[in-house]
């Protein structure tokens, strides 16, 4: 069994939602399809869509919905 | 003028700027700052600086609360609000001053009513300023809205009353249009702003953005020109001069005028700029909207007329009259000011934080450079991405022109992408040059850059 990790190309926030009262993008666990939102990074007020680079049958994030990341910092691992 | 110790509740570079405005009054200053911002400039420069919270805003510059006690405990009789943020947040300028401090710009009360965006409406036809044709009063549902869209005629614009600085607005083509949109404009601006109030204007197709500099003491009333600020991408600002390209002075002491009334309708004081559009085909122009507050793009003003601004603006706030008559504000020369933002003009403008390895900025009399930057400072992701201004001067347009070509070329900034490539290529710019240029001049000039690019 491997994992992908899924890097932030950008530092900044990590949001989880699109709105606070959203659902999450994707619930710990879920299955992951190549394209799928996973998150938004806020970057100098930019929202910037995180997409999947992989499938996968299940995702686990690593970081909270609201937590400060820097670039290239693991946001989540994908098992394939 | 009885301000001794002004907190500054802002960052970057008008935080920096505040800071110099208050050295030349003999005035000291207090910083306060995110855990973000340890390193800025504005930190270094501060006679004190009191960390108030972590790097997000809602936690750190839009606390009010932390903000009034951090004044307190530093013995601050004053708080300067720069731009964005608090600055033209009514109930915070109420709070400054319940609080026993001073508040450097306008009353609550004048914040309130200019920033809805429908009362200042009424507030500039009430003082005969023309205004573009719209809605008188917000727009009760729909069907209103249908009906006064239908008397003006479409494109019309609809925008959020709370709205403004660009945000809020969409453009609608027809009947069907205006019913989709409508209810999420609403939606949005309920979100955005916690105000759903709507209202409409009729689109002015090729307009100019020019924009007057007031000054009032709540007595006296003066303006210090106009600024042209056409060039802007997603409805922010890149480019701004002074005075204004093209423009008849008979229409430029009208604008100038239509200004000052509008200040003496509400007892202005301090500084703040009345936005017009304008149509250069007919001459006309139209009130958009006030911004209480200083602009980013004061310093051309301030290269032209040789004024302090943000001196002024705290000396009126100390209780001193205006220190000018309105013959006292001259032109001299022309000025230019490119925003130098962190953004990837190759990227289509991805932010690019990160630290600056290496920076020369060519220096002048002519040359001024309003920044947070110095090497080894890391740019932080949590703020927009102004890094600084470049301002050039000279004794004409077009001498300005090749001035600014010249230093732009000369200012170096590594470590992180900027916008400076964009504004090397408009200074070089043939329409920009001849000053044929419109608001949506500068995305359509993107939009053909990047197909020449596309088909070599």
């Amino acid at each position: 069994m491997s994992k992908h990790q899924v890097l932030s190309p950008l530092p900044g926030t990590f949001y989880r939602r699109s709105a606070p009262d959203a659902p999450l993008f994707k619930e710990d666990g879920a299955a992951v399809a190549m394209g799928d939102v996973l998150g938004l990074v806020e970057v100098m007020k930019n929202f910037q869509e995180l997409t999947s680079e992989f499938a996968g049958r299940s995702i686990t994030f690593l970081v909270e919905d609201g937590e400060t990341i820097d670039s290239d910092q693991v946001v989540a691992e994908i098992e394939v | 003028m009885n301000i001794r110790r002004v907190l500054i509740a802002n960052r970057g570079e008008i935080a920096v700027r505040i800071n110099r405005a208050c050295r030349a009054l003999g005035v000291s200053t207090v910083q306060v700052y995110s855990a973000a911002d340890r390193d800025s400039l504005a930190v270094r420069l501060a006679d004190q600086a009191i960390e108030i919270g972590p790097p997000p805003a809602a936690k750190s510059y839009l606390r009010s609360d932390l903000i009034i006690a951090a004044a307190r405990s530093s013995g601050a009789d004053a708080v300067h609000p720069g731009y964005g943020f608090l600055a033209e947040n009514g109930d915070f300028a109420d709070a400054v001053v319940a609080a026993g401090l001073t508040f450097i710009g306008p009353s609550g009360d004048a914040i309130r009513l200019l920033g809805d965006k429908v009362a200042a409406r009424q507030v500039a036809a009430a003082a005969g300023v023309p205004t573009v044709p719209g809605s008188v009063a917000r727009l009760i549902d729909v069907e209103a809205g249908l009906a006064l869209a239908e008397k003006i005629g479409y494109p019309v614009m609809i925008k959020a009353a709370a709205g403004g600085g660009g945000r809020g607005i969409r453009v609608v083509h027809n009947e069907e249009e205006f019913a989709r949109q409508f209810p999420q404009a609403a939606a949005e601006a309920t979100a955005a702003f916690g105000d759903g109030g709507l209202y409409v204007e009729k689109l002015i197709a090729s307009a100019r953005h020019i924009e007057v500099q007031i000054l009032g003491d709540g007595q006296r009333y003066v303006h210090c020109f106009e600024r042209e600020c056409s060039l802007q991408r997603r409805r922010q600002k890149v480019w701004e001069e002074a005075p204004a390209f093209h423009l008849d002075a008979q229409v430029r002491a009208a604008m100038c005028t239509a200004a000052v009334k509008l200040a003496a309708q509400v007892a202005y004081k301090g500084a703040g700029t009345v936005e017009f559009l304008y149509d250069s085909t007919t001459e006309n122009f139209y009130f958009i909207e006030v911004n209480t507050r200083i602009q980013v793009e004061h310093p051309v003003t301030e290269m032209i007329t040789g004024l302090d601004l943000v001196a002024e603006m705290i000396r009126i706030a100390g209780g001193a009259r205006l220190s000018i008559e309105q013959d006292d504000v001259v032109i001299t020369g022309h000025a230019i000011e490119c925003r130098i933002n962190a953004e990837n003009p190759a990227r289509n403008f991805m932010p690019a934080p990160g630290t600056i390895t290496r920076l020369v900025v060519p220096a002048g009399a002519d040359v001024r450079f309003d920044s947070m930057l110095y090497e080894g400072y890391t740019v932080p992701p949590f703020y927009d991405s102004l890094l600084g201004k470049l301002i050039v001067h000279g004794p004409d347009r077009a001498a300005c022109l090749a001035r600014m070509a010249e230093v732009l070329s000369g200012l170096v900034i590594e470590g992180l992408a900027t916008t400076i490539p964009l504004h090397c290529a408009l200074a070089a710019d043939e329409a920009v040059a001849s000053g044929t240029i419109d608001t949506r001049f500068l995305e359509d000039w993107l939009v053909r850059g990047l197909l020449a690019a596309q088909n070599p």
